[in-house]
């Protein structure tokens, strides 16, 4: 709808229609977003607001919270990236090729999604344990994983990737292969193709995977408090800080972190927003 | 059905591909392939694998002792209970959400969306912490539901809630893309020839909505019953009365119970694996490819 209709009709709230049942669901959707959603999460905000500039200050520059927010927003980064990195081959790989176990695989690559977070804490904790399957193998070389910031790495990778697989796997379906034959007529080698024909219009795509791998690492929580060692200072994240504040009882303190997470998380994914807008402009309508 | 409705991701291989300026090298498809089934190796079969080898390390007796201690059986009792309710609320809100956006253009629409989103961008011990404000002793409803003896958080009610919060969003996600992609054409026919508005909703909608709808529901219901971080901020952890299965698994770990721990586990890794593959299925089907 253009401005000027808008205009014309100002106090029109929908545009009518022939299907019944709006005010229904209209209704039962609203009611219900309200009390569950926004009434709690505005309950946050308010909370938050009464701490004051300064009372909100003073526990953000506590030396334990500044180290759980530096830990979950810079492994989240780190994570986001390293899914990036594995999943863009991953998705390519599942999409354009055939090989036994295809089908399998790009079936459990969801199984990040469907497995409890509590259950994939444990089996990556058991894992990698110095005792464990890959843990033991690591530790010859040298590498501990379970307790430490690596540690914390691995489970959020583990819980991000298959947004970047998920998110590319449209894509690459319907990218046009006439073009990738044109540049090689034109002469161009299979890489040089690869990275000049085909990956440009994956860009958006590859930045909303790792964007959506890093909101879920920030907020990641069962997964990854197993295999961290929750040491504060050093392997302590985020989430887990709140936890042990609500159990101390210190309200303030939990709510103060809770809304500087929202925040940021809120402001992070805006500015990818802003990049896949950058993007497209830059690239054309893709 | 129409090609159209697909609005799920699965491959799709095309003899196209195979076009030769369109074909990777052979190294380079061996190194990706490789590459692919080592890291699913690695991150996805592996640690289902530990789930099972460590649910039966210590022989079947000892998994199937674990599984009957009343403490499980009352943690496996509450986590259906919580998901026979959230389930429905959250199934009939998708639906209700799905044809409100998808039928009707009205003012808000976008911030409506917004909302239904929100809870996919929180973390859960957020989405548990919210409920702890509103309803904790100190909270705005908190004193007014103590003084009528009646106790949210900490107990079940908070925990309902919480679960309702974190999976609002499943169903309707699946709901309205495919909702929208039909369009409202076949139920103003329906409607024009007489059909009341539920009996257009029964006989057009929901013969072709009915695969994103059921796989809505498996996703939600896969949620509600592994919820870990935000039903345990409002959870009182106490056994047999307020641990689902998922704060159950935490404890028995946390006690170096570890075989009990995976063989509840175990229970929660099913249930991932049957969520997984009728979703699979389902894709398979409206993909028109299963073989």
């Amino acid at each position: 709808m253009s401005a000027p209709e808008q205009a014309r009709a100002p106090f029109l709230f929908r545009t009518p229609s022939a299907i019944p049942g709006f005010p229904l669901t209209f209704a039962f959707t609203g009611a219900f977003l309200l009390l569950i959603v926004l009434f709690p999460l505005a309950t946050l905000i308010g909370k938050a607001s009464g701490l004051g500039v300064s009372g909100f200050i003073a526990i953000l520059s506590e030396r334990r919270v500044i180290s759980a927010l530096e830990v979950s927003f810079g492994l989240s980064l780190v994570s986001a990236l390293v899914s990036g990195v594995v999943g863009i081959p991953i998705a390519w790989a599942l999409t354009r090729y055939d090989f036994l176990g295809r089908r399998w695989l790009d079936a459990i690559v969801d199984l990040p999604f469907a497995l409890p977070t509590a259950v994939a804490g444990i089996a990556l904790s058991t894992l990698y344990a110095t005792n464990g399957w890959f843990g033991a193998a690591l530790a010859k070389v040298g590498i501990t994983v379970a307790f430490t910031r690596l540690g914390i790495v691995v489970a959020m990778v583990f819980v991000g990737f298959p947004f970047v697989v998920r998110t590319l796997q449209p894509l690459i379906e319907t990218l046009e292969v006439d073009l990738e034959e044109a540049s090689a007529s034109l002469g161009a080698g299979r890489l040089r193709t690869l990275w000049r024909v085909v990956l440009p219009p994956l860009v958006p795509a590859i930045l909303t995977g790792i964007a959506l791998a890093f909101a879920r690492g920030v907020g990641e929580y069962g997964s990854v408090i197993f295999i961290a060692g929750n040491l504060a200072g050093k392997t302590e994240i985020a989430p887990l800080l709140i936890v042990e504040k609500l159990e101390a009882f210190d309200y303030r303190g939990a709510t103060a972190i809770a809304t500087i997470m929202l925040a940021i998380s809120f402001l992070g994914l805006l500015a990818i927003n802003r990049t896949q807008a950058w993007t497209r402009r830059r690239l054309g309508d893709v | 059905m129409s090609d159209a409705t697909i609005a799920i991701a699965g491959p799709q291989p095309t003899s196209r591909v195979d076009l030769i300026g369109a074909r990777d090298p052979n190294w380079l498809r061996l190194v990706l392939i490789a590459l692919t089934i080592l890291f699913g190796a690695a991150f996805l079969l592996a640690p289902l694998a530990v789930v099972a080898a460590e649910a039966f390390a210590k022989g079947a007796p000892v998994f199937w002792a674990a599984l009957s201690d009343p403490d499980a059986f009352a943690a496996i009792r509450l986590t259906l209970t919580i998901a026979l309710i959230v389930v429905p609320i959250n199934t009939a809100l998708g639906i209700a959400a799905a044809w409100t956006v998808s039928k009707f253009d009205f003012k808000g629409k976008t911030l409506l969306l917004t909302l239904l989103d929100l809870p996919f961008s929180v973390s859960p011990v957020v989405s548990g912490l919210v409920f702890v404000l509103v309803f904790g002793a100190q909270g705005l409803l908190g004193s007014w539901f103590a003084d009528r003896g009646i106790q949210v958080i900490f107990a079940v009610p908070g925990m309902v809630l919480a679960t309702l919060f974190v999976t609002c969003p499943f169903v309707a996600r699946e709901l309205i893309p495919v909702m929208q992609q039909f369009g409202s054409t076949e139920e103003e026919a329906a409607l024009s020839l007489g059909a009341s508005g539920w009996k257009t909703f029964v006989t057009v909608t929901l013969p072709n909505i009915r695969w994103a709808l059921l796989s809505g529901v498996l996703l939600c219901n896969a949620r509600a019953m592994g919820e870990f971080g935000a039903v345990s901020v409002v959870s009182g952890h106490i056994r047999g009365l307020t641990n689902t299965i998922p704060l159950q698994v935490e404890i028995l770990y946390n006690e170096y119970n570890i075989a009990a721990a995976f063989a509840l586990a175990s229970l929660l890794a099913l249930l991932a694996l049957v969520t997984l593959g009728l979703k699979s299925l389902l894709e398979w089907r409206v993909h028109g490819s299963l073989r």
